[in-house]
């Protein structure tokens, strides 16, 4: 269970005055169960690069392979592409419109083709997943709060039951306990059912602590693509594609100028705090 | 689909048509769609075509551009055309049992087809060459002598500029909802009219909402910045007319007299 992008090019606007060229030769293999994470600038082609992935875009020129078969070959379904390949995009509360939160969550089981009650069925348990208190389940979806409104819209992506998760900036406008709830769930999906999940994010810290392998977007292209350390490394030139480091790692460099004894690759607060602790013991 | 509405979309460019002064494309697009309405011949047809042609060409907007808005209406030109073909007196041409098709028929629904597409793309030429706000502004000063008789011209103006504005935006949205509704595997193209109508409650519903909350936050921003009205309110760049729209008038009212000599002579 592999998806392949090979040498995507996307165009906007093509055959008017206002063509952008949006994502250029992206090639990328995603494998089962990685956790990735996609950064970049605003305007990078993050958001354009991740609707290549279950076929919501077809690509001016390369290939979108899921399984080693091409997806734009006709023969394709993309409905089923979609039904392994689940995205949620930014500010996905704004996609509820059923009367109750459990009947938004069946709408994508049901389009899958199941009956009523086994779309229930995964209803319950992606809400389950997504750590939504049971008295909600019959509430109206506009009556709960943001990062509630979000959960739900997470888990009617969930009840599809993806093998690939795909989230553009799942936490955006969310306070930290909001952001911590929603990276830990996504986490544990990633651990527990081995769902593959690819997360656009603007944030280093959420990045640097829970993903295994990151990529970075510049103007369309995969400027870096490694674990979150190799990535943080090379925070200068992170910095001239309008990105940083982690603020921990800026902090372990100093220290390290003031002549401590610290691993400056420390990304996470948690090793920053280990590599600090040895450095003072020595 | 909805993608293909043109109608109201700013094309940036740099041409003659562009530069021009709002009211001047305003009463443009007013004379054309009187002219519209007074031609019943050939011969005003061809003038007619001839003006828009070189419209379009002096606005350097390309011509597919201007055709995707026809797009929008097709189904009402569709509409219009068999009614006019099936529903007019006149000399029998053909006839197939109850149907009967007549030689005033044709004319007529190959005429309205022609005004209403003609009515879509002149305008179209006004909305694709002058960004909303300078529309408005060129509405606001045009209209400005409606004031005496009470008329709240600025409030409709503002209320014109903002429904424009919006256009491309709402467009945006039912783009992103329908690709986020697609990814949970919703249908918008198969079925039958019912079918689709039921399918598009994922897209509506939100839509709605998302419309309305955009409505309430602009309410909000416009009176947190104390937004009262037209009255005592100055422009950053007033409108003033230059040579070049002079000239386009004379075009203008030429060609208007143009199409009124022809119908009274014709």
């Amino acid at each position: 269970m592999s998806l392949i992008l090979n040498e995507v090019n996307y165009y906007y606007g093509k055959g008017t005055n206002l063509v952008s060229h949006a994502v250029k030769d992206v090639t990328l293999t995603i494998e089962d169960g990685e956790f990735i994470g996609i950064i970049g600038h605003t305007g990078s082609g993050k958001s354009t690069l991740i609707q290549h992935m279950n076929g919501l875009l077809k690509p001016t020129s390369g290939g979108v392979y899921y399984n080693g078969r091409d997806v734009h070959d006709g023969s394709f379904k993309l409905k089923e592409l979609r039904s392994h390949v689940g995205i949620v995009f930014q500010y996905p509360e704004y996609q509820l419109f059923e009367a109750t939160v459990f009947d938004d969550v069946c709408f994508g089981p049901k389009n899958q083709g199941l009956k009523d009650n086994e779309a229930g069925l995964v209803a319950f348990e992606a809400l389950r997943d997504m750590h939504i208190p049971p008295e909600m389940y019959y509430q109206s979806p506009f009556e709960l709060s943001g990062g509630q409104k979000r959960l739900v819209a997470i888990a009617g992506v969930l009840a599809m039951k993806p093998d690939m998760l795909i989230l553009d900036e799942p936490t955006a406008g969310l306070d930290p306990r909001g952001r911590k709830e929603i990276l830990n769930l996504l986490s544990r999906l990633n651990r527990e059912k081995h769902i593959t999940v690819v997360l656009v994010s603007h944030s280093m810290e959420d990045v640097a602590e829970y993903v295994n392998r990151l990529i970075v977007m510049d103007k369309g292209s995969i400027a870096f693509d490694a674990t979150p350390k190799e990535v943080f490394a090379h925070y200068k030139e992170l910095e001239t594609m309008g990105l940083a480091a982690p603020k921990v790692t800026y902090f372990m460099h100093q220290l390290k100028e003031k002549g401590w004894q610290v691993d400056t690759s420390a990304i996470t607060v948690e090793e920053a705090k280990k590599s600090i602790l040895a450095a003072i013991r020595r | 689909m909805l993608r293909d509405i043109t109608i109201g979309q700013y094309y940036p460019e740099k041409s003659v048509i562009h530069s021009l002064d709002p009211r001047v494309k305003l009463a443009g697009a007013l004379i054309f769609i009187v002219s519209v309405f007074l031609f019943e011949n050939i011969i005003g047809f061809l003038v007619m075509t001839a003006f828009l042609a070189m419209c379009i060409k002096l606005s350097k907007v390309p011509f597919k551009y201007m055709v995707k808005g026809l797009k929008a209406i097709l189904v009402i030109l569709i509409l219009t055309a068999v009614l006019n073909l099936l529903w007019s007196p006149g000399e029998t041409l053909v006839q197939f049992s109850f149907i009967r098709i007549t030689k005033q028929g044709v004319y007529n629904s190959l005429y309205m087809v022609i005004r209403l597409s003609y009515l879509v793309i002149g305008t179209s030429i006004m909305t694709l060459t002058t960004t909303p706000t300078r529309l408005t502004d060129g509405m606001e000063k045009g209209l400005h002598f409606l004031n005496r008789c009470k008329v709240p011209v600025h409030e409709i103006a503002m209320m014109m500029s903002i429904a424009l504005r919006f256009i491309p935006i709402l467009m945006e949205e039912t783009d992103k909802i329908m690709k986020a509704q697609m990814a949970r595997g919703a249908d918008f193209e198969s079925g039958n009219i019912f079918q689709k109508a039921k399918n598009m409650i994922p897209l509506l519903v939100p839509l709605f909402v998302a419309a309305w909350r955009r409505a309430s936050d602009l309410a909000m921003a416009m009176e947190a910045r104390c937004y009262h009205g037209g009255e005592g309110r100055t422009k950053m760049k007033p409108l003033k007319y230059q040579q070049m729209d002079k000239k386009a008038y004379g075009v203008l009212f030429f060609y208007l007299l143009v199409m009124i000599v022809l119908k009274v002579i014709l």
